[in-house]
């Protein structure tokens, strides 16, 4: 894979309660973003590229207007290459496909949506703070489907205790009718600083406990998979191998990223750095001629090994035997006898189980 | 000529003893005030910590009264711990006072008169102390009352101070020139002096401490140590002011430091007399005690490729504790390591405590033990101090525990729970004093094995504080004892077994069990905790798997923080042994001891 780049666009027409990423409930500022956004292009050097992906995420990037994005795509294609069948995605919110505006992301050569649905069940929409409803959410799809586009992601978002496991299963449903080409099934959790986190008290928690969050997952996993989807991430399901997100993958092989935009972050493949999290400092940094950057950490070998363990065992795709530490053929049968690995051409993976507890796994095998 | 005063402090914990002895060092004007540093007597960092004093130490304080006569006041300040209740009765056997502190708005409390007690066997002057009375809680009259009905004192003579505020140190400093006799004892005499405390320096190995009772000694000397008949060329004497300062020479009544090419504190005996090698006094002073270990546990570096490490560190440590005791040792579950053994638990804690702060160790201590005896049926006689090496069961013929006499001094309204905790703990042949009006001591014959864990703590408790305790060894008895095995998934972990009392082993076992389920953490699976006598599982219980600890979300700015909480894991897991497929707490290992509701 060629290395990928990110766009963060943070706007959105309201802040949902569970949502950890940063964006602002306002348009006002999207022009000097928008100028920002140009600095930091043309500052930007090119170790990077050429591109094989191209994601513009959020915040709400179709809540951008016509104009507005056709400036964005002018911009990173103006100043990045990228290659021919690059994966270019965008996120998106119900509520704003028309199919004026499906046809406009078209032309724009973006060829993958991922739309934010995020549950079928207008009550729990509500309260996820959604402003679309499930009809909305099936309009948009066929606007989608309507203007051409073959590689549609619904995102859904599951496991909190309002919602019973048959209604979310219902969800999931209510998804597959549409054959989305992949999905993803995230488990809410309280990300920091959102509503949610502020009004989940440990005596009154809106999440599910471990026990039932578990029997949630697997019943996702062996639904969608049953349904033909491959769980290739713990939270991504792919109707086929190369339908999998090309660039969210790279996040998880340590495949350098370019991410421009407040709060965006960007990998080397030794080195990592993020941006200011906020416009104002993001647009004030370039400003003044300077890179909007936070923060920057470069990896030691132990630490790429530790991420790549850490990363691997949230994916089907799993770790090399090799890159495992010596002595560790014990920890391996045991795991496996314990259904939480399989073993097979070089590479240790996950069971469904094994995702589970994936966060867990590379500590059996860290010296 | 100059005068001396010789004195301690004695006082509970808290009641402002290294304060009151902070005020006393600025009140002669020793060191400045820009220099001074709280805890001056305390130097280890565990002792300003803790607040607790572990080691002895000396300093002379020169001191001018009104009517310009000199004095040198030696003060000498003692551990306030059962486990070093022998260093302490040296130290006070060198003193001919003390100064008894007590807290104006505490009031007496259980250790203030254990160490009463101990100061009035060496027929010491007593003063009184009433210290922070400038506390808004302060109660003077009822102190006073206390010092009276309590403690038997003359509260009239009592000293009102503040070491904080530094009021009435000059009254303090009048009462020990005044009240304590001064030392006697003739410099013509034959040299006797006792050895109430050793320290170790890189440079000048071994720098005794002690008291000349008669005699002089000076450089070039030849001295003897009587009872360990071992012979050195003195280098070095002189006087603990703030840093050692040489004399010409040491004499009756002084209290100092002698250097003399002795290697390590090992080589010297604390009690021990230093006498002349050529002009020997008659006889040792008296009081001398061969300090023996009555606690024992195996130390493990917690990987098991710093065991080199730990051997040095466990040399250099051993340079300046000569209580300590270990030889190697070595365990399925936890590798090379070392038995050792303890004055007591303190004393054990404080070894591991100093060998991982001091000495950067990571170390695996196993749950401490008694030394036991075995007659074997083929008329052989053994003594195992390690639970491993517990006699194969059908050759015993009879099996031998060490006993204690337990002295506790209590309030009267504790006693019913105190009699309770004694029983429990195979407590026989009670015996009771009424030293005054309101107060009981309580005697028992106890195993030594069941006090050595948590009694102190457990008395404590059910005293509400007021529970003073201390013990002398008796002797070993007969006794019915079993060896108690841990199993973790079905493998039985060695370092984790104990030798118990027949009657008391199911209730061992399932304490034992359930401490291991607090301490263990959950892993992936299940984990069965057994405890068995032989091929018999008598308690079992269980750590339940974890279900879920995956994030759903892991993008560009979520992989630091997965990697940084991951480097803590791993960085709390190097402080856990991998027991078979488990991974099993530093803190487990003692924990097995610890008892229901602590």
């Amino acid at each position: 894979m060629q290395p990928g780049l990110y766009v963060h666009v943070p706007f959105c027409r309201s802040k949902c309660p569970y949502c950890g990423f940063y964006s602002i409930a306002s348009k006002a500022p999207i022009d000097r973003w928008l100028d920002g956004l140009e600095k930091e292009i043309s500052y930007t050097q090119k170790p990077f590229g050429p591109f094989d992906s191209l994601y513009l995420g959020g915040g709400t990037p179709s809540f951008l207007s016509k104009t507005v994005l056709e400036r964005v795509m002018a911009l990173i294609l103006g100043h990045f290459s990228l290659t021919p069948g690059a994966e270019i995605t965008l996120e998106a919110n119900p509520c704003d496909i028309s199919s004026e505006k499906a046809n406009l992301f078209k032309s724009l050569k973006i060829n993958r949506i991922n739309l934010g649905i995020q549950s079928f069940n207008d009550d729990v929409l509500t309260f996820l703070g959604r402003r679309h409803s499930s009809k909305t959410a099936e309009n948009a799809l066929r606007h989608l489907r309507s203007a051409g586009f073959q590689n549609i992601g619904v995102d859904l978002i599951y496991g909190f205790k309002t919602q019973p496991m048959k209604e979310w299963i219902a969800t999931l449903r209510r998804a597959l009718a549409f054959q989305p080409e992949h999905l993803s099934c995230y488990q809410l959790t309280l990300e920091r600083g959102t509503v949610f986190e502020r009004r989940s008290h440990p005596e009154d928690m809106i999440t599910l406990p471990d026990k039932s969050a578990a029997a949630h997952f697997l019943a996702t996993s062996s639904f969608l998979e049953s349904n033909g989807y491959i769980q290739y991430e713990v939270s991504n399901f792919a109707r086929n191998k190369g339908l999998e997100a090309r660039h969210n993958r790279k996040y998880w092989q340590h495949i350098p990223y370019l991410g421009l935009g407040p709060s965006a972050h960007s990998f080397d493949g030794k080195k990592r750095w993020w941006n200011l999290g906020s416009v104002k400092k993001y647009c004030a940094a370039l400003e003044k001629g300077r890179l909007p950057i936070e923060g920057t950490e470069t990896l030691t070998k132990e630490q790429i090994h530790l991420e790549s363990l850490a990363l691997g065992f949230r994916t089907r795709r799993g770790v090399a035997l090799k890159s495992l530490p010596p002595k560790s053929e014990k920890t391996l049968s045991m795991l496996q006898k314990k259904g939480f690995l399989k073993v097979a051409d070089g590479r240790a993976f996950p069971t469904r189980r094994g995702y589970l507890l994936a966060d867990h796994l590379p500590l059996h095998f860290s010296d | 000529m100059k005068q001396i005063r010789n004195f301690s402090i004695i006082a509970h914990i808290d009641h402002g003893k290294s304060t009151l002895a902070d005020r006393m060092i600025q009140a002669t004007g020793m060191v400045e005030t820009r220099d001074f540093r709280d805890q001056l007597l305390d130097n280890m960092d565990i002792e300003r910590e803790r607040g607790i004093t572990i080691k002895s130490q000396a300093i002379t304080l020169p001191y001018v009264d009104n009517n310009g006569r000199e004095f040198a006041l030696n003060l000498i300040d003692t551990p306030g711990h059962v486990d070093f209740s022998y260093e302490v009765s040296r130290a006070l056997a060198s003193c001919e006072g003390v100064l008894l502190l007590v807290d104006a708005a505490q009031g007496v409390e259980a250790q203030t008169m254990a160490n009463l007690y101990a100061a009035m066997e060496h027929d010491l002057e007593i003063i009184p102390v009433i210290n922070k009375i400038d506390l808004p809680s302060a109660d003077i009259e009822r102190t006073k009352e206390q010092i009276e009905m309590d403690l038997g004192l003359d509260s009239d003579h009592a000293i009102l101070c503040s070491a904080k505020e530094g009021k009435g140190i000059d009254d303090v400093l009048r009462a020990i020139v005044e009240v304590i006799p001064p030392p006697t004892g003739s410099e013509e005499d034959p040299l006797a002096a006792l050895i109430f405390d050793a320290h170790y320096d890189p440079f000048r190995g071994t720098i005794v401490s002690c008291r000349v009772f008669s005699g002089c000694v000076r450089p070039g000397d030849t001295i003897l140590l009587m009872h360990n008949n071992a012979s050195y060329r003195v280098e070095e004497v002189g006087l603990f002011y703030l840093a050692r300062e040489p004399k010409k020479s040491l004499s009756a009544g002084e209290v100092g430091y002698i250097i003399s090419g002795i290697k390590t504190v090992s080589d010297i005996r604390i009690g021990d007399t230093i006498t002349l090698k050529n002009d020997p006094a008659p006889k040792p002073l008296p009081g001398f005690k061969e300090v023996k270990p009555v606690v024992f546990a195996s130390i493990y570096p917690v990987a098991s490729d710093e065991y080199r490490s730990l051997v040095e560190a466990l040399e250099k440590y051993k340079l300046n504790d000569a209580a300590l005791i270990y030889q190697k040792d070595s365990s399925a579950a936890l590798g090379l390591g070392f038995r050792c053994g303890f004055l007591g638990l303190l004393h054990l804690e404080i070894v591991q405590e100093r060998l991982e702060r001091e000495f950067d160790q990571s170390l695996i201590m196993t749950a401490p033990t008694v030394q036991y005896r075995f007659n074997l049926t083929n008329g052989d006689e053994i003594t195992v101090d390690n639970p491993l090496y517990y006699p194969d069961p059908v050759t015993i013929s009879q099996a031998f525990e060490p006993y204690i006499r337990a002295s506790i001094m209590i309030p009267e309204r504790y006693m019913g729970a105190v009699m309770e905790l004694c029983l429990e703990r195979r407590g026989t042949n009670s015996k009771f004093n009424y030293p005054s009006t309101g107060r009981i001591e309580i005697q028992f014959d106890m195993p030594l094995a069941e006090v050595i864990y948590d009694f102190y703590d457990k008395l404590k408790t059910v005293t509400q504080g007021y529970g003073s305790f201390d013990y002398d060894l008796l002797d070993y008895r007969k006794s019915d004892l079993v060896k108690l095995d841990i199993l973790l998934n079905g493998e039985k972990v060695d370092a984790l077994c104990q030798i118990v009392h027949k009657d008391g082993a199911r209730a061992r076992a399932l304490q034992a069990c359930n401490r291991l389920k607090e301490e263990i953490p959950r892993h992936m699976f299940k984990i069965a905790i057994q405890g068995a006598i032989g091929g018999t599982i008598i308690a079992r219980s269980t750590v339940n798997a974890f279900r879920k600890d995956v994030t759903a979300k892991c993008y560009g700015g979520d992989i630091t923080r997965k990697r940084k909480l991951l480097e803590k894991q791993k960085k709390g897991k190097k402080r856990m042994k991998m027991v078979g497929s488990v991974t099993v707490p530093q803190s487990a290992f003692v924990a097995v001891l610890r008892s229901d509701d602590n």
